[in-house]
């Protein structure tokens, strides 16, 4: 797919995100919308994977760290065809495949998430059995920017570019706010690229919805060799939907079916 | 009965190496405690398939659920205090929620620590574990059953827990054959029942060679596995006793006893029942004897509690 075509996937992307948050009454759009972009291209254009063999032992691996942004992997996997696209109106129910965070019994989850901080470990755990067999898979790790308060975040940063993991590729996802409010009044993470630098980490810093910029950023991250990339993606959250946009309280709520027909209009095609 | 003394954690050692030599899928991950688990032996062997993470356990239990994603059959090492405690978010979301092929050989388990004190004398990983879905629990009484142990674990697929001591421990003999999930009927007797897991085994032996000596007749049940329980095995060695007494080097708040209780009162058996572990304390310094007498541990406090039941009859 070309920029274009992603462009207008990843809008795609967002309108089934308010559809399924509409539908299931509760969930967290405004991560969903931020890393929408980023998430589109990895899936249809960066990464090798085969939605009709989910288990491909040389297919790359997308670990969703920040596990409440549920939605956007949801859409991406139904949109390739790990699972019918029926299941996402059923997201968040009683016995329903698409629990509010990922589990391993949806096909393309391969380890659950939803507890932050534990993403980068898990994909850390990827990447060295993938050198152990010499794979060529690449490991692409979604971290929140509120979730890198989880110290195991850094106890893992600290381990992947112990083990020079340079097949892991993480994306923090840096939209600036948390469910409590603004991460600088939360609890400050600042300055964000010089502690993955000092951690021993490749930072390519960029804005998380230019296509062109995310699909050169994991193309260069594919070349760097003995260290671990991260993408510092800023981005804004609850992209594209204006009323959601920086706003708090998306975080964690889902639109009505008002505020959900509001933003499908705005999201429409050709806009 | 016993005889040998073993350290448990070099047992595991050795068999890692026995187990990497079968099989070249298996991993090993310490968190900067390789000579004290004895995973260092596995590590000098197979340096490719080692992986220290230094003082991370978190971080550890989380790559280990990321490598089993990949096939790999993981086995992770630390204290049982850092590996159940500082890490049980980790072990319940990243390895069991996900039934990852992990798992956790946890040493320097309870009081018998000794002089490190309460800080590092885990007295609640069994219920820690026990709690958590798709998680077996193993506390193996000596050194042969610790080998016994790591290759079931290692047969099963999925997330294992395993309870090793920082002590040397005397091999207990003619305990017949290792089977996951079922409970070893050492000594049969008639008047009481005496369930017990790890170190405490080979102390109710003791108990019980002093207690036939006053003409007290007891069974023994060595409970290796406390999850999934030999409920089969608790309902028969209880039935008909004048009472039953259960033995862990642990709380005795949610681990063997709390187990056995379940049991009993589900199948509506109510027989007495006297429990020898850790009541609602942390431990403290001290040598291993010293440390099971203070906290009630020891051989002649099972012989007390056995001549307890026997009085309430």
């Amino acid at each position: 797919m070309n920029s274009a075509q992603l462009g207008e996937k990843a809008k795609q992307m967002r309108r089934s995100i308010i559809k399924m948050l509409e539908k299931a009454g509760s969930g967290h759009p405004g991560g969903s919308l931020s890393s929408t972009d980023i998430v589109t291209c990895l899936f249809f254009n960066v990464m090798k994977h085969d939605p009709r063999n989910p288990k491909w032992p040389d297919r790359d691996r997308f670990h969703l760290s920040k596990g409440h942004c549920a939605p956007i992997i949801y859409s991406v996997l139904a949109e390739s065809g790990y699972f019918p696209k029926e299941e996402l109106n059923h997201l968040r129910k009683l016995g329903a495949l698409l629990q509010g965070h990922p589990d391993v019994n949806i096909p393309g989850i391969d380890v659950a998430s939803g507890s932050l901080g534990q993403g980068l470990s898990v994909a850390l755990g990827m990447a060295l059995a993938g050198k152990m067999d010499k794979k060529e898979y690449r490991v692409y790790c979604l971290l929140g920017d509120g979730e890198i308060q989880e110290g195991n975040i850094w106890e893992a940063a600290m381990a992947c570019a112990h083990y020079k993991v340079d097949n892991i590729c993480a994306v923090l996802d840096f939209n600036g706010f948390q469910i409590d409010g603004r991460v600088s009044d939360v609890m400050a993470i600042d300055p964000v690229v010089e502690k993955w630098k000092s951690f021993g980490w490749n930072v390519i810093s960029i804005d998380g919805h230019d296509i062109e910029q995310i699909l050169a950023a994991f193309a260069q991250a594919r070349k760097i060799k003995g260290k671990p990339t991260i993408i510092i993606a800023k981005t804004i959250k609850g992209k594209d939907v204006s009323f959601m946009e920086n706003v708090v309280d998306f975080h964690g709520r889902a639109p009505t079916k008002e505020e959900a027909l509001i933003a499908l209009k705005e999201l429409a095609n050709g806009e | 009965m016993a005889s040998e003394l073993l350290y448990q954690r070099d047992v595991y050692g050795k068999t890692l190496v026995e187990l990497g030599k079968q099989d070249e899928n298996i991993v090993v991950l310490d968190a900067d405690l390789s000579g004290s688990t004895r995973t260092v032996l596995f590590a000098r062997e197979f340096p490719e398939r080692f992986f220290n993470f230094g003082i991370a356990e978190q971080n550890m239990m989380a790559t280990a659920a990321g490598l089993a994603s990949c096939g790999k059959k993981v086995f992770a090492s630390t204290f049982a205090m850092f590996a159940t405690g500082r890490a049980w978010d980790q072990v319940r979301n990243s390895i069991c929620y996900s039934d990852m092929n992990v798992k956790i050989v946890a040493t320097h388990a309870g009081i018998t620590v000794g002089p490190d004190g309460a800080t590092h004398q885990a007295l609640e990983d069994i219920a820690l574990m026990r709690v958590i879905p798709n998680m077996r629990v193993i506390v193996p009484c000596d050194g042969p059953q610790t080998r016994d142990a790591v290759i079931a674990a290692a047969n099963i697929p999925g997330p294992v827990y395993v309870r090793l001591g920082r002590s040397k421990i005397a091999t207990i003999e003619n305990k017949g054959t290792f089977t996951f999930g079922k409970a070893e009927i050492l000594t049969k007797g008639t008047d009481i029942a005496i369930f017990s897991c790890g170190i405490m085994t080979k102390i109710a032996l003791d108990a019980l060679a002093l207690l036939s000596q006053e003409g007290i007749s007891c069974s023994l049940i060595n409970i290796h596995t406390i999850k999934p329980l030999d409920v089969l095995a608790v309902e028969e060695s209880a039935k008909d006793k004048k009472g039953i007494i259960v033995c862990e080097e642990h709380s005795t708040t949610g681990g063997l006893g709390c187990a056995v209780s379940e049991v009993l009162s589900r199948l509506g058996m109510g027989v007495a029942m006297l429990r020898i572990g850790v009541r609602n304390k942390f431990g403290q310094s001290g040598d291993h004897d010293e440390l099971l007498k203070k906290y009630n541990l020891s051989t002649e406090d099972i012989v007390t509690a056995a001549k307890k039941l026997l009085l309430k009859k």
